[in-house]
């Protein structure tokens, strides 16, 4: 865990890279038991006008907040995680699916030993969450 | 056919505790592709003093899209159609963490239906307890696409 003193305002998160296919939409859908049929029938996805398949919201959002998790080490430290859908993820029946980009900025460092991280998650170059912030204990 | 505004104010709560098991725990961890050991090992989590192992923090969504949104969310008198429906915004606040073992009870409430241009927006707020002891408050708001009044005199 990074110590509340080395954390700044300004201090930048680790940059990831993920990769979405539709399996791993398949698998979330089972984890999670969201079976919304827009997250893995491309006839009926196209047929509600949407471009393809798209991933499960909670599914981006939840491996966006790993660059979070991953760098206080421990989860039980999130004490709140909210964010907008501003744009499907879209996956194509390829084998290269949807590569989410994220990376994570410390907008503001409390007097309490918390910390809110901004997060960027895009897809192409485009944001698809949009005020995705995190509060974290770091003391 | 726009959302019955209507069921604005309703709420449910979850018939049965939603047990949290280290494999529920396990399954969801693998499918976001997340090796955290605070989800897998026991001894891990109990090393950054968990009791048991954590959940990942976007797990509650199993707990609080279950039973107890599809009682009022399944309802014909509603409107509401899944395959016109994609997801607006998530928000977990957290008063402590999830951990295998708890027992959780969701209350749900159907706090705001409106629109948003063609679309309209639902924000459904989920308290959810163990055992009375509150562990966090769960909001959430769908789209439902071209659904609003405005679309249909379009």
């Amino acid at each position: 865990m990074p110590a509340l003193e080395d954390v700044q305002v300004g201090t930048e998160l680790p940059a990831r890279e993920f990769t979405l296919q539709r399996a791993n939409l398949v698998q979330y859908a089972g984890a999670s038991g969201d079976f919304n049929i827009i997250h893995w029938n491309e006839r009926v996805a196209k047929a509600v006008g949407l471009p393809n398949v798209i991933a499960h919201g909670m599914l981006t959002m939840a491996t966006a907040g790993r660059v979070v998790t991953d760098w206080v080490g421990d989860p039980g430290r999130v004490l709140s995680y909210g964010v907008r859908f501003s744009r499907p993820v879209v996956v194509e029946d390829d084998d290269q699916g949807a590569t989410l980009t994220v990376s994570g900025l410390v907008e503001a460092k409390n007097d309490d030993g918390t910390v809110v991280v901004g997060l960027t998650a895009t897809v192409g170059g485009d944001k698809v969450l949009m005020g995705a912030k995190a509060v974290v204990r770091l003391s | 056919m726009p959302l019955n505004r209507d069921f604005i104010g309703r709420s449910a709560r979850s018939k049965e505790p939603f047990e949290v098991t280290r494999n529920d725990i396990r399954r969801f961890a693998l499918a976001i592709g997340d090796p955290n050991p605070a989800y897998l090992d026991r001894e891990a989590a109990k090393a950054l003093g968990h009791p048991d192992v954590v959940a990942p923090p976007t797990f509650l969504i199993t707990a609080s899209t279950g039973d107890v949104a599809g009682s009022f969310l399944a309802d014909p008198a509603l409107g509401l159609n899944y395959a016109l429906v994609v997801h607006g915004e998530e928000r977990f606040e957290f008063h402590r963490p999830v951990y295998a073992g708890d027992l959780l009870d969701s209350q749900t409430r159907i706090a705001d239906i409106r629109d948003a241009g063609r679309n309209e927006l639902m924000t459904l707020v989920t308290e959810v307890t163990s055992n009375g002891e509150p562990v966090a408050t769960v909001s959430n708001t769908i789209v439902s696409r071209g659904t609003a009044a405005a679309a249909q005199e379009a």
